[in-house]
């Protein structure tokens, strides 16, 4: 029993051996190394998985690590440990770019692929919400501004959406969106919240005032128990959604359109969340999605060329292309032209310009 | 004692009265815990059939797949004779869709007749060609797979509205799907893929052997490192150490790191691992490392106590005849704790095949479509393989995650009925 075992365990330690050694001896990587944004990962992810199968390149490991934490990743230096790609939901900072280049990480390439629209659902058994991003504000907004007139911030008071915009339905304030940690809460808040909070002329006042409390006035959501952080699944808030028609969900394009038969979009400033309105940047509520390549990798690891060929070509994030599909919303003719150009000639950023 | 009872009797009361007095009361108690403890395992067997009942009533649907049957013309002018990887494959099977439905006249009637199939149906054609490199200017019928809102159709997870504003279909692709139903053209088979490939952005394509093989890799090494080491300090720390106050320490924290969460290993692997001796992020490797780490003071304590559980006659035995200690160790006692040191061994692996946590931060929850071939080859493992699906947005993936699930828990229940049957096998009561 005992030899047997010691036979067992010695011949899975060869074996072991065996397979480690030869990586173990060459420390080069033969396959594109991708981190950054859980948003662009369904996009990057489609990319990859074409270029893998089409070409005679190994498919790209993509890892879905949040755009800041990607970010920090990709600027940690240079050389095979490091990742050659970070994906991001937004523009890479001046603070992340500059710790780029103190730790070696000059060169980076920036590409825009496309746009993301911030999505507030209901179930299609309720009726559509006709929004304002004025309302949004009032609706979620941890304090709001005296509805009795005056420059005064109030605890939100507003129960329900018709407390908020009499023409808007009698049901509770009920919303399911994503926790501070995600890039889509960012956006949202920038966007839609921000967006609402300047409708008071001294709100928007206060911004050349004192920036850092115009943050917190038009950043912070509130939190007694009207706006629910419903993690970062966004197919649970699509099945919450449907189980309780009086709710709300926060989501990206891409959940309303796989999702279409259970949940519609609400209105935002007149416009419906449809692809070609997010397209032409009619919808209020979208943000522009990025990659970043470090340029000393491109031509050490083989196939970052022809990746961002692959990104770059009319099937893949034109009008028609397969992006499209997965509900990415494609650029305009003109900024698809610049980036593509970007990415054949390797155009570097400098921080300088952030 | 004896004179509080002869207190009692001289009160006129004996002690059976007494007993005889709260004996209804005692029995109903005694009936009130046994209904509670029944109602806590029907309890349990409840959620736990409630568990199965969901995750196959969703899983079970991946066994089939949709196929649809096209005629393809393997056109010379769209491959190159003397490069056939290069040819324009998905233009083949547009050719062949647009000659099946001519009606398909705009350019937006034409997209949404490419949408029925698979964009994999290309990449079929192309492993056709490179393997037979005659089929070119050839005809064959072919069953080529389905795109998965079609799939998800014909299984009734979406249901049929002929409403162009709902749904994931218009009213046009729900004639072309019924035209191909009356020609027997679209029906549904075993679904080898899911079985065969590695993951996938198309539900339809996505299959769960990449992530079984990782996890097969990831386990092999845990299972290398952990239990040679682990049988070894169970050994030394039960037979050989003296017992003073550094051994009491090293016990005192194996019990510690038992109960550490196992996020915080991950953290450990990724400062030694991956930074200071720059180990490749992503591969079975580092995952079967830390999760090494993990399983470690789990195999320990199984292993001392099954040397515990050894009763020292026999080493008594053995060292009168004349044995050394390490003659006693190797001949006696170690054969004769095996059995429970493989149950724990094995019950560990059952953990760390279970584990995300220490994965993420090591980089093993990422998307890899290439199945892994070796030990620093990237990699993903089943439970994360479960949660990556379960967050994407298309509808197909919500059968492929209840049946990864289902693929997860048969190998559990395979790792655990083997702990329980060598066990069974091979203990030995004293």
């Amino acid at each position: 029993m005992v030899k047997k075992l010691f036979l067992f365990t010695a011949s899975l330690a060869i074996v072991f051996a065996g397979f480690t050694s030869p990586a173990a001896a060459g420390a080069s990587r033969d396959y594109i190394n991708i981190v950054g944004s859980s948003t662009v990962y369904p996009f990057a992810t489609v990319v990859a998985e074409q270029f893998g199968k089409t070409t005679r390149f190994k498919t790209p490991k993509i890892e879905s690590t949040g755009s800041g934490g990607g970010l920090k990743l990709f600027c940690a230096g240079v050389g095979v440990e490091h990742p050659d790609i970070t994906n991001a939901s937004r523009r890479i900072k001046k603070s992340e770019c500059e710790n780029c280049l103190k730790n070696g990480v000059k060169d980076i390439v920036e590409i825009k692929i496309g746009y993301d629209g911030i999505i507030l659902a209901n179930s299609r058994k309720a009726g559509v919400l006709k929004l304002s991003r004025k309302d949004i504000f009032l609706a979620l907004a941890k304090d709001v501004p005296d509805p009795k007139g005056g420059e005064k911030l109030i605890p939100n008071p507003y129960k329900t959406w018709k407390d908020v915009n009499p023409s808007l339905p009698a049901t509770r304030i009920e919303v399911l969106g994503p926790p501070p940690t995600s890039g889509t809460r960012d956006a949202f808040v920038e966007l839609a919240m921000e967006g609402g909070a300047k409708n008071f002329a001294w709100i928007k006042a206060m911004k050349k005032k004192d920036k850092k409390h115009y943050k917190v006035v038009c950043h912070t959501i509130r939190e007694d128990g009207a706006y629910i952080e419903a993690g970062e699944n966004d197919n649970l808030i699509v099945q919450k959604l449907e189980a309780n028609p009086d709710a709300v969900g926060i989501f990206g394009f891409s959940f309303l359109d796989q999702n279409m038969d259970k949940i519609h979009g609400s209105v935002v400033d007149g416009m419906a969340p449809t692809f070609e309105a997010i397209a032409n940047g009619d919808y209020p509520v979208s943000r522009p999605l990025f990659f970043y390549v470090k340029k000393a990798h491109v031509d050490k690891i083989p196939g970052i060329r022809q990746y961002l060929r692959e990104f770059a070509s009319d099937k893949a994030w034109g009008p028609d292309g397969y992006l499209g599909e997965k509900g990415m919303i494609p650029m305009p003719d003109d900024e698809r032209e610049k980036f593509s150009s970007d990415g054949k000639n390797l155009k570097t950023l400098s921080c300088g310009d952030l | 004692m004896s004179s509080q009872l002869s207190n009692i009797s001289d009160n006129g009361i004996k002690p059976i009265d007494i007993v005889k007095k709260n004996l209804a009361s005692r029995r109903r108690a005694e009936r009130r815990f046994r209904r509670m403890g029944l109602a806590a395992i029907f309890a349990s067997l409840l959620f736990l059939a409630l568990l199965f009942v969901s995750i196959i009533g969703n899983g079970y649907s991946v066994l089939f797949q949709t196929f649809i049957k096209i005629d393809v013309n393997f056109d010379p002018d769209k491959i190159a004779a003397n490069d056939p990887s290069q040819g324009d494959y998905p233009g083949i099977v547009k050719a062949s869709l647009r000659k099946m439905f001519p009606d398909a006249k705009g350019k937006s009637d034409k997209r949404s007749l490419y949408q029925l199939v698979s964009s994999g149906a290309a990449c079929q054609l192309r492993k056709m060609v490179l393997a037979d490199p005659t089929l070119i200017g050839q005809q064959r019928t072919i069953w080529v797979p389905a795109d998965d809102d079609v799939d998800m159709l014909m299984k009734g997870h979406l249901s049929r509205q002929d409403d162009q504003t709902t749904g994931r279909f218009n009213r046009q692709q729900f004639q072309w799907l019924d035209q191909l139903t009356e020609k027997n053209r679209i029906t549904k088979k075993f679904n080898i893929t899911f079985f065969s490939s590695g993951d996938s952005r198309e539900p339809e394509l996505a299959g769960i052997w990449g992530a079984v093989t990782g996890s097969f890799f990831t386990l092999l090494v845990t299972l290398a490192l952990s239990f040679p080491i682990g049988a070894a300090t169970a050994v030394y720390l039960e037979e050989l150490a003296p017992k003073n106050r550094w051994t009491d320490i090293i016990e005192v924290n194996i019990n510690n790191l038992a109960a550490v969460p196992s996020i915080v290993f991950g953290l450990l692997g990724l400062a030694v691992f991956l930074s200071f001796f720059g180990l490749p992020r992503s591969v079975p490797l580092v995952g079967g490392l830390v999760l090494t780490l993990m399983t470690l003071p789990t195999i320990i304590i199984a292993g001392r106590a099954a040397v515990q559980a050894v009763p020292p006659s026999i080493r008594d035995a053995a060292l009168a005849v004349g044995a050394s200690k390490i003659q006693t160790i190797m001949h006696h006692v170690l054969p004769l704790a095996m059995p429970g040191m493989m149950t724990g061994a094995i019950i560990g692996m059952a953990r760390a095949l279970g584990e995300t946590a220490p994965l993420l931060m090591i980089g093993m929850v990422a998307f890899i479509v290439d199945i892994p071939g070796g030990f620093t080859d990237p990699a993903t493992v089943l439970p994360v393989q479960v949660y990556l699906w379960a967050d994407s947005p298309e509808r197909a993936f919500v059968e492929r995650t209840s049946a990864a699930t289902l693929v997860l828990l048969v190998f559990l229940f395979a790792m655990n009925g083997l702990a329980v049957y060598l066990r069974k096998r091979f203990e030995r009561r004293w």
